[in-house]
């Protein structure tokens, strides 16, 4: 992959490579992760990145970080194609695409406003995924889809 | 067949089956749903917590609860109960399940009543959750319609007029009839005609539905003529609304190059959709069709609550 060597960040010791990222997802992927100007670890993000069968993609380097399943599962619902290389010692040890998990609970906030999600009642929102690329979302509670700028609905 | 669905949530939860189940013992209930009296939820206490004001839905369960023999505790607006100091909905179905046998809940939040079903140990009958489902009034549509038509419901032409966009009790008629195979006419302006969801699941299933703006298209082909309100509010130009209004009317007038044993249903309440002179003809059954709310809601509590007939 000759566009892999063109980019100009050196390869990183540990960490992770978030790869093959929706172009102009880079940013929510930073927010997924929590990482803020507070974040002490070394951060590269590549953004509209010439990719072979994306056309554009966007990379997320993390050193001295691997993900979480919670993590990952957020991720592939705003950029289903992405890929998540794990790096240890400067080797992949571990190389996989996300995966769109089959309900989605406590992650996204239901875009009815007068859902019962959306009040104070002690339950975390839910939803049943209905398609994997493009996403698109049901509320188990009150059936509205989510499924455009599902990034502003992350919780 | 065994009646397995403990709670009554949303019509898109049955099955033909389960639905020709209710109707089926709905019809058995009709003569005490009438002018009787029965034991089936003898010593049973059933709760009907009424969130929002809704006294036609809430007198039409109580009539069957006390026709079945049971008795029921409840309030109709949450206003002067704890509910007001802000007690959650989580917290209300907790304390009265340990009060009663079952609850019928109406909320004015979407999905209140699945979310009640997932933290109740009683059955939980959904009246209505904002501006979701209402499962029994598709269920005693289904049973006008069975009853009161000759022929089979798979057979029938039923035109469906008025906000078919909002009326999500229309939307989950159509399901229901969809599952029969009857063929849908949509009479609506073109702001508030049938959402692509809804036309998309028809088009899947190979359901056959017309689509028109005009009413006089499918008077003289449709069996059932559901007619629905259609809000003022719906339309940012009161004029625009005037005229649609206007032209989603029944008449007497209009009844003449009709089937003969055409039926009018409403779910109530009516505003101007129907003229009153049209009441006292054979094609009125929207009185009927509120009635049979009754045997169908007497169906549904016992078979929720697994009364012996
Ligand atoms: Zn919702």
């Amino acid at each position: 992959m000759t566009t892999e060597r063109e980019l100009r960040v050196k390869p990183i010791v540990n960490g992770t490579v978030i790869d093959h990222i929706s172009a102009g997802q880079a940013l929510n992927v930073l927010k997924i992760l929590g990482i803020t100007s507070h974040t002490k670890s070394v951060v590269s993000v590549l953004m509209n990145v010439p990719s072979g069968h994306m056309g554009a993609k966007d990379v997320v380097k993390v050193e001295d970080r691997e993900l979480d399943p919670e993590e990952v599962e957020t991720i592939a619902l705003i950029s289903p194609k992405t890929t998540i290389n794990i790096i240890r010692n400067y080797e992949v040890v571990e190389k996989f695409r996300v995966e769109t998990p089959r309900s989605v609970v406590g992650l996204v906030r239901c875009g009815n406003p007068n859902c019962i999600s959306n009040t104070n009642e002690p339950l975390e929102s839910r939803f049943f995924v209905e398609s994997e690329d493009p996403v698109r979302l049901r509320c188990s509670y009150c059936e509205f889809v989510l499924e455009t700028e599902l990034a502003e609905h992350l919780l | 067949m065994i009646f397995e669905r403990k709670h009554i949530i949303s019509t898109k939860d049955f099955s033909r089956d389960e639905i020709d189940l209710i109707l089926d013992r709905a019809e058995e209930l009709e003569p005490v749903a009438r002018k009787g009296h029965l034991d089936l939820l003898k010593n049973k206490i059933i709760a009907t917590l009424f969130f929002e004001p809704s006294t036609r839905t809430r007198l039409s369960f109580d009539t069957a609860v006390k026709r079945l023999g049971g008795s029921t505790i409840g309030f109709d607006t949450a206003t002067s109960t704890s509910i007001a100091k802000g007690e959650t909905l989580f917290d209300t179905i907790k304390i009265i399940e340990s009060y009663a046998d079952a609850i019928i809940l109406r909320h004015p939040r979407e999905g209140a009543a699945r979310m009640a079903s997932e933290i109740s140990s009683v059955p939980i009958i959904n009246a209505g959750d904002g501006a979701g489902h209402h499962p029994t009034q598709t269920l005693l549509d289904m049973y006008t319609i069975r009853k009161e038509c000759t022929k089979g419901i798979g057979d029938l032409n039923v035109a469906i007029v008025g906000d078919l966009r909002y009326g999500r009790t229309v939307h989950s008629l159509v399901y229901a009839l969809s599952l029969y195979g009857t063929k849908l006419s949509f009479v609506a302006p073109d702001q508030l005609k049938m959402p692509s969801n809804i036309i998309n699941y028809l088009k899947r299933g190979g359901i056959e539905f017309f689509e028109t703006s005009d009413l006089n298209k499918v008077l003289e082909d449709a069996d059932v003529i559901y007619m629905t309100r259609i809000q003022k509010e719906r339309f940012p130009d009161p004029s625009e609304y005037l005229k649609v209004a206007g032209s989603y009317r029944i008449t007497t007038d209009m009844l003449a190059g009709v089937k003969d044993d055409m039926i009018i249903m409403h779910p109530l309440p009516r505003v101007d959709e129907i003229e009153p002179g049209v009441d006292s003809t054979k094609h009125a059954k929207y009185f009927q069709q509120s009635f049979y709310g009754v045997p169908v809601r007497m169906a549904v509590l016992s078979l929720v609550l697994n009364a012996e007939m």
